[in-house]
């Protein structure tokens, strides 16, 4: 949800494919099969990914995307309410959900023997859900406690809501994936079916298995289970085009905290076109120069030689179905305000715009680049994520590798470029949260029987 | 499914992970006395190390508290030849990620790097620096007082955090398990360079070393780059182990109103030792009541069936004298009663019954046939050599952990948890509002 770390963001980019084998393959209904095979351990990871997500709900409607996620573990014919879990639980497995605004996806980690069960489950459940009008009614109340939890009592949370809601003026963007409140209060069963009818189907889903398997087995289990499902038509999906901004945007969250926050977030590209856009990259090494390690520009300024914040932070990420933002944010130190940080947060943007960077830091974004390459692959759950948010985002896999390249090319005059082109004001929205103290006059009464013998 | 074919079930488990069982640990101690737990493997080109220390929070008193986290988090803020701006730099050149943590009983750092020769070289003198010959700069520790005292700040106003805190002095009283890792606003204030430099030179010995090494080194290397990092150490014998947690029979119940839309419960007592002879008992069992997510009877019955809650969980987090064992969860203001005694309803049956032979067998075969996601990236084995090594744990603790866990009965279970978790000696705290009066 929060801005994400430019080390993160590459290495969700990249892959060795020397080490791995990946196989495609395309079923008769049209859902899409990616294996990538890594033997390290005697483990697999299977995901699915649907194309659906907060983007594509309507006014009225938000947060169903993620109200059906909890829902799919409600039971089928075959596997009742609850069973999906305590089935790969027997196995071993551990298993979740979780959803964006780009998609919804589900995955099991299991000893690989136990791939087959995954395979037959998510099947299942991809075509057999029951939404029964019980069992809506109570988990529309997790869903609400889920809200309470992540953001109404939450003001770092509530500022990034309304961060998003005011720098996004028409596109699906601005609502947030758990939904308004309101909308989660007024939604009805009806509206999850609704939801599950139209795009939990083959065509608008991808498999990714990856782990110690053999391909040619996956893909006979991927044929069995979810080849009898058919394909349905899709609804068309209108491009929603966020018009452009006349000027910059503020808003103020006011919450009870004691520190406030400054975020900036401006317009900037996605990736759509991982071969000839350049623009994406250097803003990934822009985002490394500001923010990439502890002593990067933000901190080493803002923080640790002018002491005007407690923390800052900038970020951006370009794999998505939508556009893009750039963050930067800071925490005012005490006894700074927040227009001296946010000055200051502008002021080193600008100077890059200006002066540009050094052959030196560019280099050392470029190291941290090629060595997260390296690490990611520690990680089975992240392969098949990063293969899984790229197919979704409309983006070839494969390409993985092109943008490694490309990020090697990224030049010290590419930065200073996008620095100029998209970090003025025009694309800019200013969020502040503003602290508030707790209420007054609170105790009603508070008793503490700590050793005082008292037991319940 | 019958206990019977879960049984038949749990067995094929058990002959599957153990064709696979067998990580080779390598232990030695280096000539200063620190003690260094090796897992060679070049799959990939990289190395993860970790060097940790008897040097957590509980070696604070009320008046040092944020002693041990502050000297931890300096000693990375400038070291030997290099300033603070060097060692994030220099790190950066070479790809490397150096982290620091801290708990309780513990305080170190980890260090992830390239295993080739130069990356590795530069990224492992930067941290031997930091272990060795920190500076604590006068001017950066006056900085970093000021953000941990915000930070701090911040977490008096937030429900979860004023929770926390409260359940932890509830359960500790004046042991230092009490005491907050980042500690108070004015025992931070106090604390100086002078104090600072003493607890490293007396809590970051060779002598209380633990080194883990997981990757792409052979022994050699790993040898000698184990004794170039322990020779720099300070002096002297490691610090004494930390107190028993005293037996306490008495608990009670702590409200904090709170303005949130959410009430946050914390309910439990001083619980587990790692080294314990009822950790099996108490891991399998726990997986019961609230440990296994979905599967667990606390989740069922309040997330479930009831719906109120998003997250409810129990669990123990064993320490080097007996950590917490804890029942959370977040409801909304008007149905924090009911949660409440839900979720003391549930330990209540748990206490009185134990678990049927059938979710003990689904417990067993969700650990047992999840032990391979246990230890599924050099990560995780990591972190398995780290705590097998500061706990001193048998070096064949991972080998072991199947047929221990398929060795626990019900039996078992209800023995320990009734020995352990006493309802009377139980702390609950409540942040947050809308609960009746209290029967006077």
């Amino acid at each position: 949800m929060k801005r994400t770390l430019l080390l993160a963001g590459l290495a969700a980019a990249l892959a060795l494919p020397a080490r791995a084998e990946i196989v495609e393959q395309t079923l008769g209904n049209g859902l899409k099969v990616i294996v990538k095979t890594d033997r390290r351990a005697p483990v697999v990871v299977s995901q699915v990914w649907y194309r659906a997500g907060s983007m594509d709900e309507s006014y009225g409607a938000t947060g169903v995307a993620h109200v059906l996620e909890h829902m799919m573990f409600k039971g089928t014919k075959e596997v009742p309410a609850g069973e999906f879990s305590k089935r790969i639980a027997a196995a071993g497995g551990r298993e979740n959900a979780f959803t964006s605004r780009d998609h919804t996806a589900y995955f099991q980690t299991l000893q690989k023997d136990r791939l087959e069960l995954a395979l037959k489950l998510e099947a299942d459940r991809m075509a057999n859900l029951i939404l029964s009008p019980d069992e809506f009614a109570k988990e529309i109340n997790v869903v609400m406690e889920e809200r309470r939890m992540r953001t109404e009592d939450n003001p770092q949370a509530k500022l990034y809501e309304a961060m998003m809601a005011t720098a996004w003026q028409a596109h699906p963007y601005r609502h947030p994936v758990i939904g308004w409140m309101d909308d989660l209060k007024n939604m009805g069963v009806a509206d999850a079916r609704q939801w599950y009818e139209r795009w939990y189907a083959p065509n608008n889903a991808t498999l990714v298995v990856a782990g110690d398997v053999d391909p040619k087995q996956v893909m006979v289990w991927a044929e069995q289970y979810f080849g009898p499902i058919p394909a349905r038509a899709l609804p068309v999906r209108k491009v929603q085009q966020e018009p452009a901004q006349p000027g910059t945007k503020q808003v103020t969250v006011k919450a009870p905290a004691k520190l406030p926050v400054v975020a900036l977030a401006w317009h900037a590209p996605r990736l759509s076109d991982p071969d000839k856009e350049r623009d994406p990259y250097a803003l990934e090494i822009l985002a490394g120069v500001l923010d990439g390690h502890a002593s990067a520009r933000l901190n080493q300024s803002l923080v640790r030689e002018r002491r005007l914040a407690t923390d800052a932070g900038a970020g951006y990420d370009g794999i998505a179905r939508g556009p893009a933002l750039f963050y930067a944010e800071a925490t005012p130190a005490e006894g700074k305000t927040v227009a001296e940080v946010q000055a200051a947060l502008k002021a080193e943007i600008d100077r890059i715009a200006r002066e540009g960077v050094s052959e030196t830091e560019l280099a050392r974004v470029k190291a941290q680049v090629l060595a997260g390459q390296v690490f990611q692959q520690d990680s089975l759950f992240y392969q098949a994520m990063q293969i899984g948010e790229w197919t979704t985002a409309g983006l070839d896999y494969r390409d993985r590798d092109t943008r490694y390249a490309r990020l090697r090319e990224v030049s010290a005059a590419d930065v200073q470029a996008v620095a100029a082109k998209y970090l003025v004001d025009d694309r800019l929205t200013v969020a502040v949260l503003d602290p508030q103290p707790l209420p007054e006059g609170q105790p009603q009464f508070q008793r503490n029987l700590m050793g005082a013998g008292h037991v319940r | 499914m019958s206990a019977k074919t879960l049984f038949a079930g749990l067995l094929a488990l058990l002959l599957t992970s153990a064709a696979w069982a067998g990580l080779n640990i390598q232990q030695w101690t280096t000539p200063q006395g620190a003690r260094v737990f090796f897992v060679e493997n070049h799959d990939l080109p990289m190395l993860d190390l970790s060097a940790d220390f008897p040097a957590g929070s509980a070696r604070d008193t009320r008046a040092t508290s944020g002693l041990a986290n502050l000297t931890r988090h300096l000693m990375s803020l400038g070291a030997g030849p290099y300033s603070e701006k060097d060692i994030a730099e220099k790190l950066a050149d070479v790809g490397a990620q150096m982290s620091g943590r801290l708990d309780g009983d513990r305080a170190g750092f980890t260090l992830r790097t390239l295993s080739g020769k130069s990356e590795r070289d530069a990224a492992l003198a930067l941290l031997t620096a930091v272990l060795t010959a920190p500076r604590f700069d006068i001017d950066i520790l006056e900085r970093e007082k000021a953000r941990v005292i915000a930070a701090i700040q911040e977490a008096a106003i937030q429900p979860e955090t004023i929770g926390a805190k409260a359940f932890q002095q509830a359960l500790y009283g004046d042991h230092p398990y009490a005491l907050d890792d980042s500690g108070e606003e004015d025992s931070v204030k106090s604390l100086t360079r002078a104090q600072l430099a003493d607890f490293h030179r007396t809590h970051y010995r060779a002598a209380g070393m633990v080194l883990s090494i997981m990757g792409d080194v052979t022994r050699a290397e790993a040898e000698a780059l184990a004794s170039q990092m322990a020779a720099g150490l300070p002096a002297g014998d490691a610090p004494p182990p930390i107190a028993p947690v005293p037996v306490r029979d008495k608990g009670g119940e702590l409200v904090i109103p709170h303005h949130a839309t959410q009430s946050h419960l914390f309910m439990g007592l001083p619980g587990l030792k790692r080294v314990d002879p009822d950790y099996f008992p108490l891991h399998v069992g726990n997986y019961v009541l609230g440990g296994g997510g979905f599967d667990s009877r606390l989740t069922e019955t309040i997330r479930q069936k009831k719906g109120l809650a998003y997250s409810v969980y129990s669990y123990f987090i064993p320490m080097a004298e007996q950590g917490p064992f804890q029942i959370g969860l977040q409801t909304r203001r008007d149905a924090t009663r009911e949660a409440v005694e839900s979720a003391r309803a549930e330990l209540a049956r748990y206490l009185q019954d134990g678990p049927s032979e059938a979710e003990l067998a689904q417990a067993k075969n969700n650990l047992i046939g999840g032990f391979p996601l246990r230890i599924d990236s050099n990560k995780k084995i990591l972190e398995y050599l780290a705590v097998i090594g500061f706990y001193n744990l048998p070096l064949d603790w991972l080998d072991a952990y199947s047929a221990k866990v398929a060795a626990v009965t019900r039996e078992d279970v209800l023995r320990a948890f009734q020995a352990r978790v006493k309802p009377a000696a139980m702390s609950t705290v409540i942040v947050g509002g809308q609960l009746e009066k209290p029967a006077q």
